[in-house]
């Protein structure tokens, strides 16, 4: 068998068989060497410290039936050993929603339904015109989704209607919960992005009064704890603008949060940019292109690239930063939690919302992480072959 | 190293392609091109050759303004490059150019690298420029390679992507920067051999290279720059065999006795 036609050339043998297959990567990986044997050994026993009791609090002890807070105590009024998640159900509409109306809150419901349907073409591939549907989509949806946590029957005192029409006005206040969390979310990271884009661009221009200012404003609103610009929107603003003028306060924080992330992504794309060789700038001048259609076609695309994993850092950290708007009194999905944490016929229970808002805000952030990875592979060209 | 021996048929005019009169250029303090004067007839073909440093990649990059002169003039297919972006423009679309490190579009296919400029600066349709991209990277016998991205090509093929490119505009002067310099020595002929079919085609060429084969068969005229000015330019018999100035006959010794 091993002796074939004599080629010149040496065979290929296969690899030793230590080396391959569950045993070699056991090994490889594993326990390569005494240390790393060692930190194995470690992390097992970590593992079995820690997961069983965990498990048995969150899922076999746990009490899943039941309606009320005694359902989840003992007879002498201790509470029982699993976790209440009846309390979470209990609350679920309050962590989804804060304030909203009750009778309202389909049209939160319809928000969310019509989001995933107008975003579920651009999964199409081959979508003719993809491009200008999404910045349609993308410009269109604020507004839909505004009038439907809005409604748009004014509230007037001799109007019986305007107290229980379906599409009554609901004021921001009163909006909350997850789905106000989504909302300061979604609207920073989108408007953030291009605002930061610009901004880089503009600390890379060679004009000077574009680059003083873009290096001034980014450097002002980094400078800045968002605590203190959420504070400054709703505490002191209305103090410097003049009577009788006011705008909302949920404008104000969305402003804020969007400028100070805005101010961070200025400064992630700006890395990216660096990383662009100049030769690709002088390719794309000397076929012609002018400075809007070089950064469009050729810089940005390769520029955004590279970053993708710290632009996705950015949202990350913006979509847990949205919890600070509970400084300016506004109950987002964290406030809400809180406000259920507080609750007369359920105290006793705050380690059940707490993790159960943990959770949430994990699941939301992990699918970030997730995305940024695929996107990451979409787009990745040829430096290695495939 | 190119593949005939015998000089090519020279396509010539009397009609002037590029004149470059009295211009200098400074880096800062640093006078890096000085009184430079040069007429590019249409169809001429012109090698740029000069010790590192001596200006002469600087003195192509001019003339699609990769860089600016600050003294005297350059006028391109009649057109002066002054600082008014329109006459920039406007060279810039008959001029192309080709670059040592190929600088590819890394993110685009092959094809969308052809394609970007006659659909964004020309306005062509995309079902055309795409037809016209494929007749330019046959002729630089790659079209197999179209849907590839630059990355998976190797130094060769993506120069001579670069060289579609840049045709696709379909430019009246082709300027060349030390097209082969990067490349491994298997790779350069294909190269050449591309840059050979254009000069047969009776393109305008300008060619900072150290490839002197290519210079002694491809050539109508040698010039040869050192410390920022041009010292000598010549046939490329002459050139060879009767340098003049004392720089020239050394770098031609340093260069052909190696």
């Amino acid at each position: 068998m091993t002796t074939a036609v004599d080629t010149g050339r040496k065979a290929d043998l296969p690899p030793p068989a230590a080396t391959v297959g569950v045993i070699g990567w056991l090994r490889e990986n594993l326990f390569s060497s005494w240390f790393n044997t060692l930190l194995t050994v470690a992390a097992v026993y970590l593992l079995y410290v820690s997961i069983p009791p965990l498990m048995q609090w969150a899922l076999f002890d746990a009490i899943w039936t039941g309606n009320e807070a005694k359902d989840c105590k003992l007879p002498d009024g201790e509470r029982k050993d699993g976790a209440c998640w009846i309390y979470v159900r209990a609350w679920i509409g309050g962590f989804m929603y804060g304030l909203y109306p009750y009778d309202l809150r389909w049209r939160v419901d319809l928000a969310g339904v019509l989001v995933v349907l107008m975003f579920a073409p651009l999964a199409i591939r081959k979508l003719p015109y993809k491009n200008w549907y999404g910045v349609a989509v993308i410009l269109l949806y604020p507004l839909v989704a505004y009038f439907m946590f809005r409604g748009f029957i004014d509230f007037t005192p001799d109007n019986p209607l305007s107290h229980t029409h379906p599409w009554r006005t609901v004021e921001t206040a009163k909006w909350g919960g997850l789905a106000l969390t989504l909302l300061i979310a979604s609207v920073g990271i989108i408007a953030s992005l291009p605002l930061g884009i610009l901004l880089a661009l503009g600390r890379r221009s060679h004009m000077p009064i574009v680059s003083t200012f873009s290096v001034l404003f980014i450097e002002l609103w980094r400078g800045v704890p968002l605590i203190t610009v959420l504070f400054m929107s709703s505490v002191m603003l209305p103090l410097f603008l003049p009577a009788g003028v006011n705008f909302d306060k949920l404008l104000r924080a969305l402003i804020g949060v969007t400028l100070f992330s805005a101010a961070y992504m200025a400064e992630v794309v700006r890395g990216g940019l660096q990383a662009i060789p100049k030769g690709q700038y002088e390719a794309a001048q000397a076929i012609g292109l002018n400075y809007v259609r070089m950064m469009a076609l050729v810089v940005l695309p390769q520029a955004l690239r590279y970053v993708i994993p710290s632009i996705v850092n950015t949202f990350i950290g913006l979509f847990k930063d949205t919890t600070l708007v509970a400084i300016i009194g506004m109950f987002d999905f964290l406030g809400a939690v809180q406000l259920g944490n507080a609750d007369p016929k359920w105290l006793g229970f705050t380690v059940e919302g707490y993790v159960f808002a943990a959770a949430i805000y994990f699941l939301c952030c992990f699918s970030m992480s997730r995305y940024s990875l695929h996107l990451e592979r979409k787009l990745h060209t040829g430096h290695k072959k495939r | 190293m190119t593949a005939s021996a015998k000089p090519l048929k020279s396509a010539k005019s009397d009609e002037v392609a590029i004149q470059i009169a009295g211009m200098h250029k400074w880096y800062g303090e640093f006078h890096v091109l000085k009184d430079i004067n040069l007429t590019v007839y249409k169809g001429e073909r012109i090698v740029v050759c000069g010790p590192s440093g001596s200006g002469k990649s600087t003195m192509i990059r001019c003339i699609n303004r990769l860089e600016e002169h600050q003294k005297g003039s350059i006028v391109v297919d009649g057109v002066e490059l002054t600082n008014n972006v329109k006459n920039i423009d406007a060279i810039r679309r008959e001029v192309g150019m080709v670059f040592q490190h190929f600088n590819l579009f890394p993110h685009l296919t092959v094809l969308e690298n052809c394609t970007l400029g006659p659909i964004w600066v020309k306005k062509m349709p995309k079902k055309e420029a795409e037809e016209a991209a494929m007749k330019y990277l046959t002729r630089v016998r790659i079209p197999e390679q179209a849907l590839k991205y630059p990355g998976q090509l190797s130094g060769g093929q993506q120069q001579r992507v670069a060289i579609a490119r840049s045709l696709c505009m379909n430019p009246k002067i082709m300027l060349f920067d030390e097209p082969t310099s990067a490349l491994d020595p298997e790779m350069i002929k294909e190269v050449l051999d591309v840059m050979v079919n254009l000069a047969e085609e009776g393109m305008t060429m300008l060619v900072v290279t150290h490839e002197m084969g290519f210079a002694r068969t491809v050539a109508n005229r040698i010039i040869f720059m050192d410390m920022g000015e041009i010292v000598e330019q010549n046939e490329p018999k002459e050139f060879f065999a009767n340098p003049k100035s004392e720089r020239t006959k050394l770098f031609l010794s340093q260069i052909l006795h190696h």
